[in-house]
């Protein structure tokens, strides 16, 4: 049956689309590629590329309204497509494994943990419960979850984000597949988890031999598990190859712009500016006679708009779909680098202090900042990071006003404004905005961009009356390079980034003094991201505002903060100049965060690995509240008594009982040492 | 250039709507809905030309004469034709029940509004109060109220309108309470919008969909209710030829003559039914 060379999985010009409303959409067209056994093989791209429908065809777990055009899928030689609703039965969970983007989903709510993972092994190896429940005991051990028997008796909702997947991943393993498919695994989860499950990965592809295929949009993820990579543009495999050598000598105009606009950690506003990817995505279905990247190729000539590419040999197995290879290392970048210096810094701003606010949740108290001092100048940007449940949002909301603070201050342009935004006074709201997270859900989807606009410059900027205000919007709408055809639509009809740069526009209808961002990027395509930055950036420099800047992703605070914040659990542990906080020493937990970044340098590098699940806040550890999974742990002083202040000349300060020369000699030694 | 893509968005999204009516229309529950309703509402408004005979005419000769050429649904007890007054009836039921409904959903949707809104004290209250008056049988509520205020159809509407209110409350609640947590209110408060702009500009645009699948709902159980009081004889007063008034009238003849009691019923049933398709239907496209 099984054919020992075959390869695990063998695509062969798959073409599948989409029904919608009578209309069939291409969203894969013309696709091949092989996994050998053994073999890590990732797929990369941005959102609405296909990948989620490969893995999903892989699985043979497409939705009703997807029909297979053409093609073959091939699993271990055997015709899979072909396959009998009894065979598949049999092969999933049995042959082939999936781990899903969000754990928190694809466990049963219901049911204990140790029943879920035993049920796979009673369904497919005819084992009794008592003799599953031991198999799946010693599966968590495998998948390192520490207490594996206490795990056991748990229901998912007790488990953390981490230990989740780790339970997926463990129901995957449990019949030793010959192929897993891992959507998206880490996506959902925060960057110390995320490098957690990365390093499991690494660890169980020693332990098990089963092919891999890696579905994710981030290239630093992919290049860290995978040694073969496809990258995938509007449904085409645009370039295929050994991942180094991907990474490092990309030959497809497509994945040069990927991993131009994307900031590397280092990069600095004031340095370095951003290469944004022109142009959209073609939309859904959409028939491209050409090269599907062509629009927005920098190399496009009129043969690129004839014909589709074929998928063309560089070198060894390093494959292009693009017309003139050798011209890709030498695309310039789109904008010049070394922008103007650095922006000067004007007198104080916003002075928080001791701010703290408490969340009630039944009986208990929910602390999600506790006790916040921060100051920010005219002109400064503060980047604030940390983990999802360290606070950065709460903060945020009550520096905006939304939400009233239980305790501390707020002071702005020098009074008090610890109070709602409705009690505010109109100078303080025109002058302190905020940005959101998820453009969908901060645009009124009924309103049309016109309507958001005029709205907003009529209340935060008094502008009055119809001809001005529709002269000032058009200003407006300028300045963050929205086109007059954008404006007459509603929100849904425009793309992600053209959502961020309206609702950024209406935060400064009123030419604000400080404009808070609430991981402004996040819900962003890489591509997007680097424009919308890049917008952030020219207008904090050309109207001077100071940016409270939040983001979970260190590369991105690291390049748009001259100031930067990292919060734990409702405080702040560490704060000082960009590059001071970047560099040793640094509180233990900025280190952890720093090294658990997956990058594109594929060079070995230091990884500080963090034990345990991020306390909850509504219990808090004593003491320093890093304690509990700090690898520079000192015993019984961080446990009891809360850590100070260590502060350097340079104005960095990070709150531990370590002092900065012993912290830094430690440092340095572990990043000498501990090399993969 | 800019102009053609201008066009082509606007396109798009006429195109998008038109969607949205090709798939109500598309849906079988609702057309057949639809074609009952629209019947019994051609009818309230055209009877007065269509029917074979007065609905009011009394002879005295033709009482309870069972279905025949001459008088398709037969007559009742004092000779009316049945048919005639079937076709006649609707009207009463076509005026009571709409008015009911636009008056219950719009007291609703402000309350609705204002206790998902404001959260707190205000919600509390509101809530508690829809607690009560949902804890008692509506139709003793009904009763008690036509028989103390007087038993006239502005009454009847009154009473059905309030009736409704609490309950479409409590729908608009609950799609409040979900869009006042999205951001755009979020953006709205920090430009310093007022409440009632907020509730009535920015979340009740986005709520239409189950406002508009309730308020069917609710004219469905308008005509019913409306029925029924009348069947009590505390709506529409004889000899109106209003349904559940003729079925309350009649049903002592019905062992004789089953005709004057079972047209009337399938009248009111099949209107019921009607609007109980349509607003399934509606449901269906809206929640897709």
């Amino acid at each position: 049956m099984t054919v020992a060379t075959a390869a695990a999985v063998e695509i062969d010009g798959l073409t599948i689309s989409y029904r919608r409303r009578g209309q069939a959409l291409r969203v894969i067209s013309d696709l091949s590629l092989t996994i050998r056994p053994g073999e890590a093989y990732g797929l990369v791209g941005e959102s609405g590329c296909g990948k989620t429908t490969v893995a999903m065809a892989v699985m043979r777990y497409l939705p009703q309204n997807a029909v297979i055009e053409s093609g073959a899928i091939r699993f271990a030689g055997d015709d899979l497509l072909g396959a009998s609703p009894e065979t598949l039965r049999r092969w999933r969970g049995n042959r082939m494994a999936m781990v899903y983007q969000d754990p928190g989903t694809a466990l049963n709510p219901s049911i204990r943990v140790g029943h879920q993972i035993a049920e796979v092994y009673e369904l497919h190896r005819g084992m009794k419960r008592r003799e599953a429940m031991d198999a799946a005991g010693a599966m968590l051990e495998t998948v390192q979850i520490s207490d594996p028997a206490r795990v056991l008796r748990r229901y998912p909702h007790e488990l953390s984000g981490g230990q989740q997947q780790r339970v997926m991943f463990a129901m995957a393993l449990a019949t030793e597949p010959e192929l897993l498919v891992l959507d998206e695994p880490t996506t959902g989860l925060d960057a110390t988890v995320e490098a957690e499950v990365l390093d499991l990965v690494e660890q169980l592809r020693e332990g098990f031999d089963a092919a891999i295929l890696f579905v994710s949009h981030n290239l630093g993820v992919v290049s860290r598990v995978c040694e073969r990579v496809g990258v995938l543009y509007a449904g085409r495999l645009v370039e295929q190859g050994p991942a180094r050598e991907l990474f490092t000598d990309p030959r497809h105009p497509y994945t040069l712009a990927l991993l131009r606009c994307a900031p590397r950690l280092g990069m600095s506003k004031d340095a370095d500016r951003l290469d944004p990817i022109p142009g959209s995505l073609p939309p859904l279905g959409a028939t491209i006679a050409g090269c599907v990247f062509a629009d927005r190729c920098p190399l496009a000539r009129d043969a690129c708009h004839e014909a589709q590419p074929p998928l063309v040999p560089v070198a060894g197995h390093h494959l292009t779909a693009c017309l003139f290879p050798d011209e890709v290392p030498g695309i310039p970048h789109v904008a010049a680098t070394g922008s103007v210096a650095t922006s000067e810094l004007g007198d104080a701003l916003l002075d928080v202090g001791r701010l703290a606010k408490a969340y009630k949740l039944g009986g208990t108290e929910l602390i999600a900042v506790a006790g916040v001092d921060l100051e920010l100048r005219v002109g400064e940007v503060l980047g604030l990071v940390g983990e999802s449940g360290s606070g950065k949002t709460s903060l945020a909301r009550c520096i905006a006003g939304l939400v009233e603070p239980t305790e501390g201050s707020v002071r702005f342009d020098g009074q008090d404004v610890t109070v709602r935004a409705e009690r505010r006074s109109r100078e303080v709201r025109r002058r302190l905005q905020m940005v959101f997270q998820n453009p969908d859900n901060a645009l009124n989807p009924r309103h049309t961009v016109r309507a958001i606009l005029r709205r907003s410059l009529q209340l935060l900027a008094g502008v009055s009356g119809r001809d001005r205000q529709e002269k000032e919007m058009l200003e407006l709408a300028r300045s963050v390079r929205l086109e007059p055809r954008h404006l007459d639509v509603r929100p849904a009809a425009l793309s992600g980034g053209l959502k961020q740069r309206v609702a950024i526009a209406r935060s400064f209808s009123g030419k604000p003094a400080l404009v808070l961002c609430d991981e402004p990027t996040s819900a962003l395509d890489v591509s997007v991201q680097a424009a919308i930055l890049n917008l952030l950036v020219d207008l904090q420099r050309d109207e001077g505002v100071s940016y409270i800047f939040i983001s979970h992703d260190l590369a991105v605070v690291r390049y748009v903060a001259d100031t930067i914040g990292v919060m734990y659990l409702g405080q702040l542990v560490d704060v000082g100049p960009a590059a001071a906080v970047f560099s040793l020493p640094h509180h233990p937990y900025t280190e952890a965060l720093l090294s658990a970044i997956p990058t594109l340098d594929l060079d070995a590098r230091p990884r500080i690995k963090l034990t345990g699940p991020i306390p909850s806040p509504i219990d808090p550890p004593t003491g320093c509240r890093f304690h509990t999974r700090c690898p520079r742990f000192l015993g019984d002083v961080c446990e009891t008594q809360e850590p100070p202040w260590q502060e350097d000349s340079g104005g960095h300060r990070y709150r531990c009982h370590i002092a900065p020369a012993e912290l830094a000699k430690a440092q340095a030694e572990t990043a000498a040492t501990t090399d993969r | 250039m800019s102009a053609t893509t201008a066009d082509g968005v606007r396109v798009a999204r006429r195109e998008r709507r038109r969607e949205l009516y090709r798939a109500i229309l598309r849906s079988r529950t609702f057309l057949v809905g639809a074609g009952v309703v629209g019947f019994w509402v051609l009818d309230a408004l055209l009877w007065r030309v269509i029917v074979p005979q007065d609905p009011q005419a009394i002879t005295a000769s033709e009482t309870l004469k069972a279905p025949s050429t001459a008088h398709w649904f037969g007559t009742d007890n004092v000779g009316r034709d049945v048919f005639s007054r079937v076709l006649a009836g609707a009207a009463a039921v076509l005026t009571v029940a709409p008015l009911a409904t636009l008056l219950g959903v719009t007291g609703g949707i402000a309350v609705g509004l204002v206790a998902g809104y404001y959260r707190g004290i205000v919600d509390d209250v509101v809530s508690r109060l829809i607690d009560a008056l949902l804890s008692f049988p509506l139709i003793i509520i009904a009763v008690l109220v036509l028989a103390s205020l007087g038993r006239d159809t502005r009454n009847v509407i009154l009473v059905i309108a309030v009736i409704f209110i609490p309950i479409v409350g409590r729908t608009v609640r609950s799609a409040v309470l979900v869009e006042r947590e999205r951001e755009y209110v979020a953006a709205a408060r920090l430009r310093g919008e007022r409440g009632p702009y907020i509730m009535v500009a920015e979340i009740l645009p986005n709520i239409t969909g189950p406002i508009l699948v309730e308020t069917t709902i609710r004219l469905g159980y308008a005509i019913f209710t409306a029925a029924t009081l009348s069947f009590f004889g505390l709506g529409l007063q004889p000899p109106s030829p209003d349904w559940g008034l003729t079925i309350a009238s009649q049903r002592a003849f019905l062992q004789v003559a089953w005709w004057t009691v079972v047209f009337p019923a399938l009248a009111l049933a099949t209107l019921v039914v009607g609007v109980n398709l349509l607003a399934d239907g509606l449901r269906q496209v809206v929640e897709e």
